[in-house]
């Protein structure tokens, strides 16, 4: 009798093990860094559709750090990716034309307007923070309309060159550089934001998102926590936006509005919050399938976007990796 | 200057009233059964193309097409929540976010396959345009209208919330639906009803917002904000939230459009993340 | 295990076979469409390609011995990475030997940088801002800009006795540059503005703006408005405060009665006065023969021709005279030195492309709204000749 209920805590006990995080780099996540490597060869005459993605992809990690850890629905994400494009834009057209440092500035301007924005956004209900969220973009974008003298306004922010990186790879028609480039900072970042998640820190917030009333108990600053996490999402939103204006040489001001906004939600959904890796499979597939479908048929995409919404809503939880989890979980010999 | 006060007064409360209108079955909704509905625009939209339709092929005349749009936008919204937002409540505000999200996609594709993309043609009948004119004051014939059915409308939920059983029922259901099922109240109709309710104001609020707002397949997506807003603001649950709240919003909008319209368009969202900040849970929260 | 090795081995193989372009180029010329046809501003990409296949149902797909194919993309609306994304693609896998369409000014000052580089011939079918044509010497323009239309409006309001008015224009680009044209030439000419508005761009509700005017009791107002709801409403409100009656004229540029919508604003706009380059109604044998085009060659969704429409028929006459001339063969550089100075009789009236700034020169005429065999049109009375762009 005692060995047998010792073998069943054991076995639970390294069933509970074997959710905690641990900061090593699995098979699976070398596998999915090589994909990107590999289509840059495979695929040579969609790179400029690769490095958007990838760009993309970054953005969606971002609002994962909100929304996925955190648990605050976010509806004006965008302001910050507008933010640092801005940022990377106004630098090179002012000429200052070094990309790195574009990047720098833009997520350190991002993170000072994402700090005072953190403060109202870890108080109220979920409907209070949506809105607010909501709000704080819409105003932004009415801001970068107003000073179109500097911004551009609706025409954009032409003109924005950039030098060659490290003085060799010059911004090319077919994307290469462009590709390499977001594919290198997209990995640094994603990198460092792997390691935040899976520290203490990062438990934190997990622990935040799923129950901020008990969290104190333990000694655990909430609103701090949510205010941290929410600055360095804001942070690297503004790269991804920052990447944007540098590979596309241009700011326009839908980088800032609510569709783009809603839009991120959608993918990182599909793809699965909460799992760092959804955001960027998120927008793989939601990309790859607009620039295929909408070719089709415009009209019909925006049905099926809908109906897939809802489908994934009420029956295919957690999106395509949530989906792909529970599959494996499903296959995996009982114990 | 008086006369441009009360004027302005006068438009900022048509302006709110419509936005009320369409916003207090989101309130209802949202404060029963605590669901984001994002697809509130869609009810609205299902009530003007209604109206549209019946006046331009069928001759309806605009009155007669209200009743109508109330209907026909409460008998989708019975219809949907019975098969799929029930299935909701108990879910996330994520997940009730990205649900109703991808109702009104579906809903925008289908406008614009059925109807195109274009917006569509909306002529009021001649008694109710143009202006009423007392001393010192041109008042519009439409927001004058506007302004009394938003009154009638508000008498007549008022009364039904508080003198009638099903009203009880309703109240009862807000506060605790644990409760309210352990008293024998079926709370599954009640929130059915309620949803039907909620989506038939705003497809009555589409048919009358039409004029104003104008009508096409993006009207959804355009407006949701301010629906939000108003509902946000005002707190849900309540009545009296929204309405206070959609009063403020629509006379500022107005008046500062009105004495300071370069700062114009920031009004109404700068109002709305002050207020939030003041009060989280909106003016008048009901929920417990 | 090896049979989803091998399977996924020939799937990418498959992938990889399907990238890559078709080397059959040698007898078709392509041209790629980038504009939006779905989302807010599907009427744009909607009408610009009508007009194109009007003008290819009429005068056939075959130039110098080679056919013409359109190859049609979508921004979904404003959105410059997307556009600059679909012209590189376009250009480097589709080996397309025009660009054309661009409804939205972002998305074509996007792309400028892309035809430098590749040389590739740019005809924008719609896009309005003046700067547009000076991004890149491989841009021409066959639509309007918007300077060009508010400049002869202002000339007009100055000859007619109107020596007062009261300007509200949308809060963006094309509405500032409306204001500013407009109020440049008004004033050089005498004229007075009495006062100015910017009303934002979501803005459904125009009772504050139109109270403004009523308040100042100007001769007329100027009005710049992005078509679609927004006209709609400020001329409802303009009519429902009686603005009319109180003797101010409502005068703009002819984007706010728009063909297209015009039948759907209705009675409301009977008498409202606008300058533009192309009315449907427009009496000309060249305007009939493109109105029998596009109803033969589109179905009834389309609905009413446009300018974009127009422009569209004019973009394929472009391309078409300059594979002529260049016996199919397109080279960029020949291809614009064809194209500065070319002149013909447009459905909308006689235009030349200017040698100068490659931007298109038109007559603009003065409408006024009225019921022509019980549908509303806007019917030409007036008109400025050769009006070159002034934004430049």
């Amino acid at each position: 009798m005692a060995t047998r209920s010792a073998s069943v805590s054991i076995s639970r006990a390294s069933a509970v093990a074997s959710t905690l995080p641990d900061d090593r780099w699995k098979l699976l996540e070398i596998v999915f860094w090589l994909l990107p490597v590999l289509a840059f060869f495979v695929f040579p005459n969609y790179r400029v559709l690769g490095s958007q993605i990838l760009i993309t992809g970054l953005f969606a990690v971002s609002l994962d750090l909100i929304l996925g850890y955190a648990g605050i629905v976010s509806l004006g994400h965008a302001a910050f990716f507008g933010v640092g494009a801005y940022a990377a834009g106004l630098l090179a057209v002012h000429g200052w034309h070094e990309p790195i440092t574009g990047l720098v500035v833009a997520a350190i301007v991002a993170a000072a307007v994402g700090y005072p924005v953190s403060f109202l956004v870890v108080r109220g209900s979920d409907l209070t923070r949506l809105m607010v969220t909501l709000g704080i973009g819409l105003m932004l974008w009415e801001v970068a309309n107003k000073a179109a003298f500097v911004t551009g306004g609706v025409d954009g922010l032409a003109g924005v060159t950039i030098d060659p990186i490290f003085g060799v790879g010059r911004f090319d028609i077919g994307g290469r550089t462009a590709y390499v480039y977001a594919l290198a900072v997209v990995f640094i970042v994603f990198v460092v934001l792997r390691r935040i998640v899976h520290s203490p820190f990062g438990l934190s917030l997990r622990g935040i998102r799923e129950g901020a009333k008990r969290m104190p108990a333990i000694g655990a600053p909430v609103a701090r926590r949510l205010r941290t996490i929410f600055t360095i999402a804001a942070a690297v939103a503004g790269i991804a936006g920052a990447l944007i204006a540098q590979t596309t040489q241009f700011v326009g001001i839908d980088t800032l509005g609510f569709p783009r906004s809603a839009e991120l939600l959608i993918m990182l959904v599909l793809g699965g919050a909460g799992r760092l890796y959804g955001g960027l499979v998120g927008a793989a597939l939601f990309m790859i399938a607009q620039d295929y479908l909408s070719g089709i048929d415009p009209v019909y995409w925006q049905f099926w976007i809908g109906f897939f919404l809802v489908v994934i809503v009420l029956f295919a939880h957690g999106g395509i990796l949530g989906g792909l989890d529970t599959l494996r979980t499903r296959l995996r010999p009982r114990q | 200057m008086i006369g441009n006060v009360i004027g302005v007064l006068f438009d900022g409360l048509a302006y709110g009233s419509l936005l009320f209108i369409i916003a207090v079955g989101l309130s209802v909704t949202l404060g029963l059964m605590n669901f984001v509905n994002l697809a509130h625009g869609t009810f609205a939209m299902i009530g003007g193309y209604v109206c549209v339709l019946l006046m331009t092929r069928a001759g309806v005349p605009f009155l007669a097409t209200l009743p109508i749009a109330f209907a026909a936008a409460a008998l989708v919204g019975l219809v949907l929540e019975v098969t799929l937002y029930r299935r909701l409540y108990k879910a996330s505000p994520l997940d009730q976010v990205l649900f109703s999200i991808g109702i009104v996609f579906m809903s925008i594709a289908m406008a614009t396959y059925w109807f195109g993309a274009s917006q569509q043609p909306v002529a009021l009948p001649s008694y109710l345009r143009g202006q009423v004119h007392l001393p010192g004051l041109d008042l519009g014939v439409y927001r004058l209208f506007l302004i009394v059915v938003v009154a009638a409308l508000t008498l007549v939920l008022q009364y039904l919330l508080d003198r009638t059983r099903f009203g009880s029922q309703v109240r009862a259901s807000v506060d605790n639906a644990t409760a309210a099922a352990g008293l024998g109240i079926d709370v599954n109709r009640v929130f059915a009803l309620t949803f039907a309710l909620g989506s038939g104001l705003a497809g009555l609020g589409g048919a009358l917002g039409i004029d104003v707002l104008g009508l096409d397949p993006t009207f959804p997506l355009k407006y949701i904000v301010y629906f939000l807003l108003v509902v946000s603001v005002g707190g849900s649950g309540t009545m009296k939230g929204p309405l206070i709240a959609a009063l403020i919003l629509g006379v500022f909008d107005v008046a500062g459009k009105y004495y300071l319209p370069q700062i114009g368009g920031f009004v109404i969202y700068a109002l709305m993340v002050i207020l939030l900040i003041v009060f989280p849970a909106g003016l008048y929260a009901r929920r417990a | 295990m090896k049979q989803v090795q091998s399977l996924l081995a020939a799937l990418l193989g498959a992938l990889a076979l399907a990238a890559t372009p078709c080397a059959h180029a040698q007898n078709t010329i392509k041209v790629g469409v980038i504009a939006a046809f779905s989302g807010p501003f599907a009427d744009y990409g909607g009408q610009i390609e009508a007009g194109m296949k009007a003008y290819m149902k009429e005068h056939g797909d075959t130039v110098a011995g080679k056919k013409i194919e359109l190859i049609t993309r979508d921004t979904k609306g404003p959105a410059p990475e997307v556009a600059k994304r679909l012209a590189q693609e376009l250009i480097t896998r589709d080996k397309v030997q025009f660009l054309a369409g661009f409804g939205l000014t972002p998305n074509a000052m996007a792309v400028a940088p892309v035809v430098t580089e590749a040389k590739v011939p740019m005809v924008i079918s719609n896009a309005a801002t003046s700067s547009i044509t000076t991004k890149s010497p491989y841009i021409t323009r066959v639509s309007m800009t918007i300077p060009q239309i508010a400049e002869p409006l202002a000339q007009w309001a100055l000859k007619n006795g109107i020596k007062q008015v009261y300007t509200v224009v949308a809060d963006y680009g094309p509405g500032i540059d409306a204001e500013t044209q407009f109020t440049k030439t008004f004033k050089a000419g005498g004229g007075q503005i009495v006062g100015s508005v910017r009303t934002p761009l979501q803005n459904p509700d125009f009772s504050a703006a139109v109270q403004r005017v009523k308040d100042a009791k100007p001769q007329a107002v100027f009005v710049f408005l992005p078509a679609g709801e927004q006209g709609v409403a400020f001329v409802k409100g303009f009519n429902e405060r009686g603005l009319g009656d109180a003797g101010i004229r409502m005068i703009a540029t002819g984007d706010i009665t728009d063909d297209h919508v015009l039948a759907a604003m209705g009675d409301a706009t009977l008498g409202m006065i606008t300058a533009f380059h192309y009315s449907s109604a427009h009496d000309s044998p060249e305007n009939t023969a493109f109105l029998k085009a596009y109803a033969a060659a589109n179905d009834a969704k389309a609905g009413a021709p446009n300018f974009m429409a127009a422009a569209g028929y004019d973009t394929m006459h472009v391309i078409y005279e300059v594979s002529r001339k260049l016996n199919g063969n397109i080279d960029g550089d020949q291809a614009m030195a064809a194209i500065k100075g070319m002149k013909w009789m447009s459905p909308r009236g006689p235009v030349e492309i200017d040698p100068a700034t490659r931007d298109i020169d038109q007559t603009v005429y003065i409408r006024k709204v009225e019921k022509v065999n019980g549908k509303l049109a806007n019917v030409e009375f007036d008109k400025i000749p050769d009006v070159k762009d002034p934004g430049k």
